[in-house]
């Protein structure tokens, strides 16, 4: 039989790094800027909370190890490392106006080669024989579930068998969501990424919200990448190990029509479906597993197309995503 | 006015000048609004309404003058200067976010204190609908109205930011006459509860309905104003159009005159199913410079777009007649039906638009590309196979480049980059190129300077001279006055008359375009 109560909390840590992700695309895209670095942004993220906690590692040893710093340290790098990448995706897209879709591409690209680059070097500086990272003790404060959690049965392990930074993602993409939809910091933003001409007539300062909104929502996305390697990687860094979830929160955010409180399950939803392939007996025919792989995708496709096909205004993406903002050209 | 005392102005504009470039759009105009008054503000297109007013509202700054609000000197920098004086401008094209409700758009941007309270800010804007009488359902999605009920929305929007000095660009030219009515009655409620109004227009029976003073503006100058009670139709076009200036513009001879294109009775209608020309019937001959003249957006661009078969006819007849009526001659060279043939099929038989469009690059011309590939637009069906056939283009952008005196670096330089009245040249000396039989131009001058200007001009009159049916759309009277050998004056979509360009005067003119479908002056 499907055995739904170890399937479920393993489908829920696969799919907190896609909340993290689209939860951070969305209030960026929000803001009209289409930010496809998302998964270099990730990747960024994950490194840097690495390699903090590496160094914190090494400079203390595991039983000293203070539990706030251990979690602290990693987490102030992993937010800085993707506030760098958010800021340098403004400075080109707003303030030079590049065309956003070459920046985020190419922003994945340099995410990748610098997590691929630092990986690199620090798994050349422990001179271990294995092409990997292992900070288990820092890992160890990052997934540390609730004491009393393993007495619950299947109620624990389904709903409290996770790290912090699990439950930090849930409560984001409700802080999120509600900001959005009920305050007024939220309904200018979606002024801005709508239409920037009327919220600049309107008195909105459009370059601070759409510096504001990307930054932030790199900082959250890249959270995502650090609980990858922290909780779900059990603390293990191999270079390209964090594969193609970037890509799959940017999905997300199509399939979630850009809202953060439907992520939550949407994103768990995506996770089943990418781990769906273990839990179905294939055999050992490996093509058929990379089918089952597929689904995300297909389900993403397949919901543009009912979306596209509906024609509601308020599905459709923010009106100005993608598109520069000048003030002059009237 | 006898009692001067009394009367208060809640704006006085003094000794205004906006220059934009060497264009000089108003030049050292001093206008005052009075408290509790509905000013007309009138004038043609391009004579400098809405740049004067858009200084008001904090869009453009002002080079020289001073403005006075409550007769005190203020500065208006920023539209949110003119909101904290309580100015508020509704523009032609409103600034609303589609996916939000009325609501939404209302209150955005407001730094008011404490949390969003979307019912409470419906309550204060429930009151302000029914003081003034506006019909909006607050909780209705923008892209769901009419335009009439966006109109509504920014009105209710500035009034809720607590405008008193209300501005309002051409709001009824999207209108229907009942619509317009009932703005009219807003705008009254408006007043009587204090409110300083100016409208722009150029609808003269508008402007005597409402108002109850007119200011006029002309090029950019300030012409004067009247009491509305003391004006009538015809004296406001005398002030708008002014006197007849001589531009000498060198005007042969029309030869060899013989039918080209026949329109008869064509009929079109807008995606919104709303009228847009309306039994238009005329000819346009050969050896001749056909003007068009007309209120922008009385149905110019539809004509021309309808006779390049760009634009789905409804009804009515459109005969291309070509250079030899030989009863003998082959199928293409017989008088032919252009209604229900595509554009390419029309251009074949020599019927070629230079349309100049607001944006200028929006039709006709590729702006990345150099003048090279933008003459390749037009030729890149005359090569064999899949290869294309770059040479004659490019002689042919050499010969516009020296021939027309056009500024830029070289044929492959972006047209983009350069400057509008190049741009220009390089669009209408394309289409003349193509050795039409028909030459539509609309604005073909427009944002130049004189000398281009003149250039133009002659190239029309060139090409006149070689037997082409010229159509020339224009803005300026002046010019279809003395370059033009007929001109048919379009009024709402409707030909009001068609007069000979070497007799008619301003004046004529001026009373045919605001006269609605040819009717009684007093329409």
């Amino acid at each position: 039989m499907f055995d739904l109560v170890s399937f479920i909390p393993r489908a829920v840590m696969q799919g907190i790094p896609l909340l993290y992700g689209s939860t951070g695309e969305i209030l960026t895209e929000k803001s009209g800027n289409l930010n496809l670095g998302i998964p270099g942004v990730m990747y960024v993220g994950g490194i840097c909370g690495v390699i903090g906690s590496f160094f914190y590692e090494q400079a203390v040893p595991a039983e000293s190890m203070n539990a706030f710093l251990a979690v602290g340290i990693p987490m102030a790098c992993s937010l800085l490392g993707s506030l760098l990448m958010g800021l340098l995706y403004s400075f080109l897209t707003i303030t030079l106006r590049a065309n956003q879709n070459v920046t985020g591409l190419a922003l994945t690209t340099f995410g990748v080669g610098v997590g691929n680059f630092f990986g690199g070097s620090l798994i050349k500086l422990t001179n271990s024989e294995v092409p990997s990272i292992a900070l288990s003790a820092t890992s160890a404060y990052f997934s540390k579930s609730l004491p009393f959690a393993g007495s619950l049965g299947w109620f624990g392990q389904v709903f409290l068998s996770y790290g912090f930074l699990a439950y930090l993602a849930v409560i984001i993409a409700i802080v999120a969501s509600y900001i959005l939809k009920r305050t007024r910091v939220g309904l200018q933003l979606r002024a801005v990424g709508e239409s920037p001409a009327t919220a600049d007539a309107a008195g909105i300062n459009v370059t601070r919200y759409k510096y504001t909104a990307t930054c932030i929502g790199s900082m959250i996305a890249g959270l995502g990448g650090l609980y990858y390697v922290m909780d779900y990687a059990c603390g293990v860094w191999s270079n390209n190990a964090f594969g193609d979830r970037g890509w799959l929160a940017i999905a997300l955010v199509i399939f979630t029509i850009w809202r953060p409180n439907v992520s939550i399950l949407a994103s768990i939803l995506f996770g089943g479906f990418y781990i769906l392939y273990l839990y179905i007996p294939s055999g050992l025919d490996l093509s058929v597993k990379e089918l089952y792989k597929m689904i995300p995708y297909v389900v993403t496709l397949v919901v543009l197309i009912i979306v596209s096909m509906r024609k509601k205004r308020e599905h459709q993406p923010p009106a100005s995503l993608g598109l520069p903002y000048f003030r002059e050209e009237r | 006015m006898t009692a001067l005392e009394t009367v208060q102005n809640a704006i006085r504009m003094e000794h205004i000048t906006k220059r934009f470039g060497n264009v000089v759009a108003n030049h050292d105009i001093t206008l005052e609004l009075h408290k509790g008054e509905i000013l007309s503000l009138l004038g043609e297109n391009g004579s400098g309404k809405t740049t004067l007013m858009n200084m008001l509202s904090g869009i453009y700054y002002s080079d020289e003058g001073q403005i006075y609000v409550n007769d005190k000197p203020v500065t208006i920098s920023s539209p949110k200067d003119a909101f904290d004086l309580g100015i508020g401008m509704i523009h032609q094209h409103f600034k609303l976010v589609d996916v939000f409700t009325a609501t939404e758009n209302i209150v955005l941007g407001l730094e008011e204190p404490g949390r969003l309270d979307l019912k409470k800010a419906s309550q204060k804007i429930t009151e302000i609908c029914q003081r003034y009488g506006f019909e909006v359902d607050l909780n209705q999605k923008i892209y769901e109205m009419s335009v009439s009920q966006k109109q509504a929305v920014e009105i209710v929007k500035v009034l809720y930011r607590g405008a008193d000095i209300l501005i309002l660009d051409e709001p009824t030219a999207v209108l229907t006459p009942q619509e317009t009515d009932k703005l009219f009655t807003v705008m009254r409620n408006m007043k009587a509860d204090g409110k300083s109004l100016i409208i722009i227009t150029h609808k003269l029976h508008e402007v005597l309905e409402v108002s109850d003073r007119v200011a006029v503006l002309r090029k950019g100058e300030y012409i004067g104003d009247v009491a509305t009670r003391d004006a009538s139709q015809q004296s406001l076009t005398d002030m708008m159009v002014g006197h007849a200036v001589s531009l000498n513009i060198n005007r042969p001879d029309p030869v060899n005159v013989h039918p080209r294109l026949e329109v008869k009775g064509l009929t079109v209608y807008d995606e919104l199913g709303v009228k847009r020309l309306s039994d238009v019937t005329f000819t346009a001959n050969s050896g001749e410079i056909l003007g068009i003249a007309g209120i922008a957006g009385s149905g110019q661009r539809e004509l021309l777009e309808a006779i390049s078969g760009l634009y789905p006819i409804s009804a009515g007849n459109i005969l291309f007649h070509p250079e030899s009526e030989d009863e003998k001659a082959p199928a293409d060279q017989k008088v032919r039906e252009l209604v229900g043939l595509d554009p390419m099929a029309i251009r074949k038989c020599g019927v070629s638009m230079a349309f100049v469009p607001e944006d200028r690059l929006g039709m006709g011309l590729v702006g990345s590309m150099g003048m090279t590939g933008n003459m390749m637009l037009r030729s890149w069906r005359k090569g064999k196979g899949a290869f294309l056939n770059r040479k004659e283009p490019e002689t042919l952008a050499n010969r516009i480049w020296k021939e027309l005196d056009v500024v830029t670096p070289s044929v492959s330089f972006p047209v983009r980059r350069m400057s509008g009245g190049n741009v220009q040249k390089v669009l209408v000396g394309r289409e003349i190129a193509q050795e039409p039989a028909v030459l539509m131009t609309a604005y073909a001058v427009r944002g130049l300077d004189i000398n281009t200007s003149y250039t133009i001009y002659n190239l029309l009159t060139e090409e006149k001279m070689k037997g082409v049916a010229v159509v020339y759309v224009g803005e300026d009277l002046d010019v279809l006055l003395e370059l033009c050998d007929r001109i048919l004056v379009l009024c709402g979509g409707q030909v009001s008359g068609i007069v000979d360009a070497r007799t008619a005067d301003k004046r004529q003119l001026g009373t045919l375009m605001t006269r609605v479908g040819g009717g009684s002056v007093h329409a």
